[in-house]
């Protein structure tokens, strides 16, 4: 199967267009990690000299990893329900596009600004450690591999968090039910990358690597499984038969 | 393959299921190129289903089709999307986009070469070059139905199927709808009508079919009311006459009659042309004072109502 890219980009940019023309789209993907990070930089801020000793053997920056599981769920989630729901995805399916194209087009569409969301949040955090915590904290928390696993891991997991979102839209009718489930969904990678925070799951080269080729694994087939789920019939008529 | 001797469509017994209930049933029909075939039924009668069949959008349950040659299988699906083009009932329009940029997207999406061209030719056809950069969400129903008619348009399809195009328009939008059905016929574009217009279906179709779950009839409107009613002709005198059956009984031609009031004959007639110089003379020959000899004539929307009064006596006897 041959993709046609203008068709991809065609998708990419009427989703870009809409989500420009209506704010409280990417107001509300900041809200979630904005409230996320607002606990560990209190916690950093507050923090004394005293606290460096603890924090040096912490992955605290690792914590922040669950922002990119998080952003892009409400965006993933809504993007084949909600043109279900308004009306605008029958005609999409009745132009060669394919399901592969289409899918590709909404999954880049959730991770430009997902991605760039996840990006700023977490430069704000390290900007606000820097500047504002005791030097001792700051140089215990800031550190170069995590900074490196952060941008790393950042589109992965966005990526598989778009997928899990795109299928959860593709079986549901109804978009609150889609978003809830969605967040639901995100929810066990939140709780690993907490998990390797806290050094429960060892912070370590090959945990790294596993971690980072499994999600290659899972979002090269995050996007087969959801155009496998994307049924032209059932999403027309409600039910398959 | 695509088997070039093909009409537009062909459909044969053709049939979708949901559960236990027919959408649609055992429906064949034919429709040649550069047709504008009408498809009419009542609400619940599978018209939509057979359209999203034909569109690939659902999977049918039994029977085969053809649609620009191409047999309707999954396979064939992105080949026979790019030679059609369906306009659903409801405009389906990005409603925070220009129409503008809808039209980009869909041609975009159909891959339409000289794309800019193309958008300026379909806008011109449905007269909304004035409203480009105006926001869908902005226009009344009238003028969404139009931009989904241009959008339609883009891809310069083989067959352009039409599902209820003129639903909730007020008289002069649907009129302007019709006038670019008659352009695209004129062009030799097949165009697959779906309607509940049955005034519409008679003015633009070549041929229409009647849909209740199964095909009813198939035809040229003319064709289905001489098919369906007897030619009638309706008689009118000042006075009653005094021996109507003497009167019509001796007319050649003339297979029935009734009274319908005091001075008003209802002749049931093979050829309406040819029996009324008969009954004509007959009248005269009475001393009968004539006021008027018509031919009545049955309207699509009597053939309509007889076949699907039918199928309502036989589904509640």
């Amino acid at each position: 199967m041959k993709l046609s890219w203008r068709r991809v980009r065609a998708v990419l940019v009427k989703e870009l267009r809409e989500y420009r023309r209506n704010g409280a789209i990417i107001a509300a993907m900041t809200i979630i990690p904005v409230v996320f990070v607002i606990q560990p930089t209190i916690a950093i801020l507050t923090a004394t000299s005293a606290a460096s000793g603890i924090l040096v053997h912490a992955n605290l920056l690792l914590y922040m990893l669950a922002v990119p599981a998080l952003v892009p769920a409400t965006l993933a989630s809504y993007s084949v329900v909600g043109e279900r729901q308004q009306g605008t995805l029958e005609p999409v399916l009745t132009t060669p596009t394919r399901r592969e194209e289409f899918l590709l087009g909404k999954a880049l569409a959730a991770f430009l600004p997902a991605v760039a969301i996840s990006y700023i949040v977490f430069v704000l955090f390290v900007a606000v450690v820097e500047v504002f915590a005791h030097p001792g904290i700051a140089a215990a928390v800031i550190r170069g591999p995590e900074l490196a696993a952060q941008l790393v891991f950042t589109p992965l997991l966005t990526a598989w968090a778009i997928w899990v979102g795109i299928a959860v839209s593709t079986r549901t009718n109804d978009v609150r039910t889609a978003q809830q489930l969605a967040t639901l969904a995100s929810l066990p990678t939140v709780a690993i990358t907490s998990l390797i925070a806290y050094k429960v799951i060892p912070a370590n080269t090959a945990v790294a690597v596993g971690l980072g080729a499994g999600l290659l694994v899972l979002d090269r087939l995050g996007w087969r499984i959801t155009s496998a789920a994307f049924d032209r019939e059932r999403l027309v008529i409600g039910t398959k038969q | 393959m695509s088997d070039p001797s093909a009409g537009a469509l062909s459909v044969s017994h053709l049939s979708k299921r949901f559960g236990d209930r027919f959408a649609f049933e055992d429906v064949s029909f034919e429709v040649g190129y550069g047709e504008v075939f009408g498809f009419l039924g009542p609400n619940g009668a599978g018209k939509t289903t057979t359209v999203r069949t034909l569109g690939t959008l659902i999977a049918p349950t039994s029977g085969t089709a053809t649609v620009t040659g191409l047999p309707l299988t999954p396979e064939n699906g992105v080949e026979i999307r790019r030679r059609i083009s369906v306009m659903p009932e409801a405009p389906g329009l990005y409603l925070k986009l220009s129409v503008m940029e809808n039209l980009r997207c869909f041609a975009d999406l159909y891959e339409v070469p000289h794309a800019r061209e193309r958008i300026d030719d379909a806008l011109r056809a449905v007269n909304l070059t004035d409203r480009t950069n105006d926001a869908c969400g902005g226009l009344s129903k009238g003028l969404r139905q139009r931009v989904a008619l241009a959008r339609a348009l883009l891809p310069d399809p083989q067959v352009l199927f039409l599902d209820e195009p003129t639903s909730g328009l007020d008289p002069a939008a649907a009129r302007d709808v019709h006038e670019l059905i008659d352009g695209l016929r004129q062009r030799g574009v097949t165009v697959f009508l779906t309607t509940h217009r049955l005034e519409e279906a008679e003015r633009l179709c070549d041929r229409v079919a009647i849909l209740n779950t199964t095909l009813r009839t198939i035809g040229r409107p003319d064709e289905l009311r001489d098919r369906l009613f007897h030619q009638t002709l309706t008689v009118r005198t000042v006075a009653p006459i005094a021996t109507p059956e003497r009167v019509f009984g001796a007319i050649p031609g003339l297979d029935s009659w009734r009274a319908d009031g005091s001075a008003t004959y209802i002749l049931s007639v093979s050829d309406a042309v040819a029996a009324a110089p008969a009954v004509t003379r007959a009248l005269v020959a009475a001393d009968a004072d004539v006021l008027s000899i018509a031919e009545t004539r049955h309207s699509l929307e009597d053939v309509y109502l007889q076949l699907v009064n039918d199928d309502e006596s036989v589904k509640t006897p």
